[in-house]
């Protein structure tokens, strides 16, 4: 037993990051879906977050713990330069300006030196462990069962449920989506952050459209009426493909008929919440 | 030097206007951002490679042949993906998730089928005929791009404002519900319009890939992004300002390349939207934010 525990583990145990690592991109992209916002450029935040993180750790020899953190305040700063004048406009604007965004990010990725251009960068320092992925969930779980009941919480729900109605009850619509987006944005940035200290190498490739489909098939899938929904469908769509491995290169193709299938079939996704009236 | 450049940004921008002018039409009339529109066009320009390769037709054919299978392509993706939801209530983000879906399917099976090179059509397919006028060079190519684009849109809005079709349309376009109790029938314009604005999609598809004669799987991503700039810079859901926004988009990307540099050339639309955002959200021509979007 013990012997069949550790070669499960030995050839599981990356698969346990990968899940962690999605998991918070799942909730970064929640926390906005939440407020009824639709954010295509987490893929982008996780790229940028990565980025700094290992460029700090690599040219500044910074400790991990300020280059994880710088990783996450420069997606949210440029997060709240991009939804300040987006989010004042209701419903669809602030998908398509971060599909945009993303697109330029790859390419700026792609064009910069200091990135390594189309090469990418090469021997990231190992320094994530499980336990500081473990850590970093913990805290955000923390964070969402407590934000679930506070002010900041329940200005979102509201302004999900009815942004005109929220607004006239005198809750400043535009700062509380501001803010959950600049929070995703942080929570993918670190999460960007984490992944680049255990897989030791980035590429421009890895963070584009593609991948902004992954995360937000995660969130869709698991639903999106409470923050375990995205945790579950992360799990569920990062576990999946590795005992579907024949599906092979049809694997997006899955991602967009769950996208389609669960919007029309399961609205709320695989974790519904009762309403209580 | 500036005429020619002129000439190659009206090319351009013509073909990002019809785009446009499709993307813009659906949501004018569906309320639906098709993040799709894109993955049509890629399928045209596919259907349009394939009647040349295959049967050596006129460019002319391949154009109706791209339209013809893009329309379709649309009015499936509308049968699957997006009346299921009109239906009943729904939020406003799910057909948006629904076309992202549909788009993923698309391309994905594109590139299972036609992999990930890019295809190129027959040498002898486009004449390089050139024709000088005073200082400019018109290429053959370029005159039956601007022709076929400009009276493409030309068509649509003679079709909107000149015809009982086009008022039916433009009647559900301000509200489904009144124009059903007036007795149009709604569905079927709702249908026709995915129809008609994916064709415009299509078109643009075979004509960019005989511009840039590259077509491959994932051609439809540029073009999307500079879709959306457009149509809210001119306005969404406005049919002059996505004509007006493309054009304008085309003279952007041509300039930059010209007298700045070709690095800049794929974040000059997302510039435009960043700017056009902060200083007016409505657009060119828009007016009626509130209600839409």
């Amino acid at each position: 037993m013990i012997e069949f525990l550790m070669s499960f583990w030995q050839t599981y145990n990356t698969l346990f990051y990968t899940v962690l690592v999605h998991g918070m991109l799942a909730l970064s992209i929640y926390i906005t879906l939440a407020c009824g916002q639709l954010s295509l450029g987490n893929a982008a935040f996780m790229g940028i977050g990565a980025y700094t993180a290992a460029l700090f750790t690599m040219k500044l020899n910074v400790p991990f713990g300020i280059a994880l953190l710088a990783g996450g305040m420069l997606p949210a700063l440029i997060a709240l330069i991009i939804g300040a004048p987006t989010l004042r406009l209701s419903g669809v604007y602030l998908a398509m300006a971060t599909l945009g965004f993303g697109e330029v990010v790859r390419v700026a990725f792609l064009n910069m030196s200091i990135t390594g251009g189309s090469v990418g960068l090469n021997g990231v320092p190992p320094k994530t462990e499980l336990w500081h992925l473990f850590a970093a969930m913990g805290v955000l779980i923390y964070f969402f069962l407590k934000l679930k009941n506070s002010r900041f919480g329940r200005a979102l729900e509201a302004i999900r449920e009815d942004e005109v109605a929220a607004a006239v009850m005198g809750i400043k619509t535009t700062w509380f989506k501001v803010w959950a987006f600049a929070i995703g944005a942080f929570i993918a940035g670190l999460a960007g952050g984490l992944n680049a200290h255990f897989t030791y190498f980035l590429s421009p490739r890895e963070y584009g459209f593609d991948f902004a489909v992954d995360i937000l098939t995660f969130a869709i899938l698991g639903g999106t009426g409470t923050f375990w929904g995205p945790l579950i469908g992360s799990t569920i769509l990062t576990i999946l493909p590795e005992m579907l491995r024949f599906i092979g290169s049809y694997r997006l193709a899955l991602n967009g008929l769950i996208l389609v299938l669960v919007v029309i079939y399961l609205p709320n996704g695989i974790i519904t919440v009762k309403k209580k009236d | 030097m500036f005429l020619q450049q002129f000439v190659n940004a009206l090319a351009l921008g013509s073909v990002y206007a019809l785009f446009a002018l499709g993307f813009t039409l659906i949501f004018g009339v569906l309320e639906v951002i098709t993040l799709a529109h894109g993955a049509v066009f890629m399928i045209g320009a596919f259907a349009g490679l394939t009647v040349v390769t295959k049967f050596n037709v006129s460019p002319i054919t391949a154009i109706l042949v791209g339209m013809m299978v893009s329309g379709m392509l649309g009015w499936l993706i509308d049968l699957v993906a997006v009346r299921p939801l009109r239906k009943r209530k729904f939020h406003h983000l799910a057909p948006m998730i629904a076309t992202i879906g549909c788009a993923t399917i698309i391309i994905n099976v594109a590139q299972g089928i036609f992999g990930a090179e890019v295809y190129r059509f027959p040498f002898d397919f486009m004449p390089a005929m050139s024709y000088n006028f005073w200082a400019i060079q018109l290429t053959l190519l370029q005159i039956i791009i601007v022709g076929v684009a400009l009276s493409l849109m030309m068509m649509i809005i003679f079709l909107l404002n000149r015809t009982k079709w086009g008022k039916a349309v433009r009647a559900v376009a301000e509200s489904p519900r009144t124009a059903a109790l007036l007795g149009i029938p709604v569905e079927r314009v709702f249908q026709i319009t995915a129809f008609a604005a994916s064709a415009l999609g299509g078109a643009a598809g075979v004509l960019t890939g005989i511009n840039f004669n590259a077509i491959h799987a994932f051609m439809g991503g540029p073009i999307m992004h500079r879709g959306i700039a457009v149509i809210i810079l001119g306005g969404m859901g406005d049919i002059r300002g996505a004509v007006l926004g493309g054009l304008i988009l085309g003279f952007a990307e041509i300039m930059s390349v010209a007298y700045l540099s070709s690095d800049f050339r794929d974040a000059i639309s997302f510039g435009l939207l960043f700017v056009i955002l902060l200083i007016r959200p409505a657009g060119i021509f828009g007016s009626n934010l509130e209600r839409k979007g």
